[in-house]
């Protein structure tokens, strides 16, 4: 009676490793597509195919929503990991709002279609790669939070060092941006997605300050 | 059985659901505190493997626990196991953790001392040795496991959920073992006091197999256990949860599996035999208390972890406990002893006496003693162990292995060999030839045990005793099970 049990908790619970890591997966892609699209955006403008990539991070987000949840109602429901629960539930909620940012600046990209001068093109794009980087770090460690924990400080500080980069390269942008003669309206608008985007590596270095508490907690 | 008798055993069986009720805790109480294993799951493989450990192991402990002191009246088992369970309840509802073993070694030693018999110095020794022993041994278990489970944890790389699985499945798997060396190792607590006075005949099972006397005890103060189990363990096992230091589930898997095997070393009988086959030193067979080798485990980690991490004052209560516990024991089983022999006219023990008599003067000179020494106790009648004792170590020329020959040399057993009582040597569990034996002494009558014993001996080798070497003991121990089974069956009141 408690062997059966226990069988359906090992096949439950591998389908649970995979719901997560196919979470982790669409943050990843997420980022990736991001990129693109803004590269996309720079290059050619609001075109199909920078709508396509914006469909796209829609759906990874829609998919990663309900996979969060699929999950949380599995680790309650089957009492798993009574210890790290909170933990866990907790950082794939934050995780999931960085899914959010990335897909909010998208669509603000699309809805205000800025016009962005050739001269910060260089700039915004070595921004947005830079977040996307801290993004793609949150995940690794993210991942050796479930299966290598002691992997997870390795990946962490590189969150911190993009999340430095971002703020500097934005910092120097905004800057150009100001002292540029573009017209006041048109640099704040331009200041908007400077920080929006800045926005994301923001975001994932306070994931990765509640990640690193986690990691503690669970080595103790 | 009369209704007498089934009312003396109810203070046992009171003792073993209050042991059920503690102790489950001590094995799946982290588990179903830190929600990992449901109560119910927990309380069914608990109370089996309890049985299954008291009827298949219980008999090794039990028999170190008989020789303490022993108890020969079911009224006086009935108020020792009575004092021990009170202790148990009174210090539980203190707040205190318990001893079971404890309470019980406390009573035993009250009913000596009201029945001035003599205590068994060397069983007490290796029963308290093994109660400083087992803590430190499960802190040493504890330590080597811990260190063992984080190394293969990190180099494994497992899924969190995964060792959430794996620790699931393994706190199972240690809980059934901790349940089976619980019920091993403890049942001595709930029913030694009764081996000696039990009111069980062996039973013979449709021919095919016998459940001996002391069995049928087991079972029934297994079940006695599995109900306490079942029936209030939740509760204590709720409270377990943070007591001594919190505990991750893989640190509570190693504390169960160290527990276990500290009383598991501490009862198997199988584990003495080949260890003896070895040519090693063999372990003590004594009950051991759970509550103690949880404590040991969970401060080995503790320490291993830094000792800030640990609540010593709860540990402070603990010990108080340990020591209150024995001591409170023996008082109110003194005082209970004298209430039934009093009150209520009980017959808490049957009297020994002790007389040095010419057959038991000739045999100790044989076995080398000197005949002045033992001439001049000659004849004298001694009413209590303990007087008789002070009248041997008045001489200064007796050792004291010599004044514990000569004590069990004089001790007084009347039996006469009845045949009206040969219907009851037939459930006893005899062999063919063994009870051949007895029934060739019809009519006759002895005085002392050894006399009946050496007799039986000349008749048949099947009632001989074998060196007594580890590898003989299991053999033995049993033989002696069938002679104090003959020596009461024909006893003389």
């Amino acid at each position: 009676m408690a062997l059966p049990r226990n069988m359906a908790l090992f096949r439950s619970t591998k389908a649970l490793e995979r719901d997560i890591d196919e979470f982790l997966d669409n943050l990843s892609q997420s980022g990736l597509v991001f990129k693109q699209a803004v590269h996309v955006f720079l290059t050619e403008g609001p075109t199909e195919e920078f709508e396509e990539k914006l469909r796209r991070v829609n759906d990874l987000e829609s998919r990663a929503d309900r996979l969060r949840r699929s999950i949380e109602t599995e680790v309650y429901g089957q009492t798993l990991i009574p210890e790290s629960r909170g933990d866990v539930l907790g950082l794939l909620e934050n995780l999931d709002s960085i899914l959010n940012d990335l897909e909010g600046a998208l669509w603000n990209f699309s809805i205000e279609t800025p016009d962005i001068p050739s001269e910060f093109r260089k700039d915004f794009e070595t921004l947005t790669d830079t977040a996307v980087l801290g993004v793609e770090s949150l995940v690794l460690a993210s991942r050796a939070f479930f299966h290598n924990i002691t992997a997870v400080g390795d990946h962490i500080h590189k969150v911190m060092f993009y999340e430095k980069e971002a703020d500097r390269i934005g910092t120097k942008l905004k800057r150009s941006i100001f002292s540029s003669e573009l017209p006041l309206s048109h640099k704040m608008h331009l200041r908007q997605f400077v920080e929006s985007v800045d926005n994301v590596a923001d975001g994932a270095e306070d994931v990765a300050d509640r990640l690193t508490i986690y990691a503690i907690k669970r080595t103790v | 059985m009369e209704v007498a008798a089934l009312f003396f055993m109810t203070s046992g069986l009171f003792l073993g659901w209050s042991l059920g009720a503690n102790d489950a805790a001590n094995v799946f109480g982290t588990a179903v505190g830190t929600r990992m294993i449901r109560f119910t799951t927990a309380a069914v493989i608990c109370s089996v493997f309890v049985v299954l450990g008291a009827v298949v192991s219980g008999a090794g402990a039990t028999g170190t626990l008989g020789k303490l002191g022993s108890v020969n009246a079911l009224p006086g088992s009935f108020m020792a196991a009575l004092a021990a369970a009170l202790s148990v309840y009174v210090m539980t509802k203190s707040g205190l953790p318990v001893s079971t073993t404890q309470a019980i070694v406390g009573a035993i030693v009250g009913w000596n001392l009201f029945t001035e018999t003599e205590t068994d110095t060397g069983a007490l020794v290796k029963i308290l040795s093994t109660w400083i022993a087992s803590p430190i041994l499960a802190a040493i278990f504890a330590v080597i496991l811990f260190k063992l489970l984080t190394f293969v944890l990190r180099t494994t790389k497992l899924h969190l959920l995964r060792i959430d699985a794996y620790t699931r499945l393994g706190l199972v798997l240690a809980g059934a073992f901790g349940a089976y060396s619980l019920g091993a190792n403890n049942i001595a607590n709930v029913v030694g006091v009764f081996v000696h006075a039990t009111p069980f005949t062996d039973l013979n099972v449709a021919g095919l197999f016998t459940v001996t006397a002391v069995e049928q005890l087991f079972l029934l103060g297994g079940l006695a256990i599995a109900f306490g189990v079942l029936t209030y363990s939740e509760r204590v096992m709720r409270t377990v949860g943070e007591g001594l230091l919190p505990l991750s589930p893989s640190a509570a898997w190693v504390v169960v599996v160290a527990h276990s095997l500290v009383l598991f070393l501490f009862a198997s009988q199988g584990l003495e035999r080949f260890l003896a086959g070895q040519g090693l030193p063999t372990i003590p067979l004594v009950p051991v208390s759970s509550s103690q080798a949880v404590v040991g485990a969970v401060l080995g980690i503790g320490l291993l972890k830094g000792a800030r991490a640990v609540r010593w004052r709860v540990l402070g209560s603990i010990v108080t406990g340990w020591v209150m516990t024995p001591v409170f024991a023996a008082v109110v089983c003194f005082f209970g002893l004298f209430f039934l022999q009093n009150v209520f006219g009980q017959k808490v023990y049957r009297e020994v006496s002790y007389v040095v008599s010419p057959p038991a003067i000739e045999r100790l000179e044989q076995l080398g003693m000197s005949s002045k020494a033992l001439g001049e106790l000659a004849n004298r009648r001694f009413e209590t162990a303990v007087r008789f004792r002070r009248a041997l170590e008045a001489r200064a020329d007796l050792s004291a292995d010599e004044r514990r020959l000569i004590m069990e040399y004089a001790e007084i057993n009347p039996m006469t060999i009845d045949p009206e009582r040969f219907p009851t040597l037939a459930r006893g569990g005899l062999s063919p030839a063994q009870s051949e034996a007895v029934r060739a002494l019809a009519g006759r009558t002895f005085t002392h045990k050894w006399m009946l014993a050496e007799t039986l001996a000349r008749a048949s080798p099947e009632w001989r005793f074998l060196a007594d070497e580890p590898l003989n003991r299991s053999r033995n121990r049993k033989l002696q099970g069938r002679l104090d089974f003959v020596f009461r069956t024909f006893r003389v009141d």
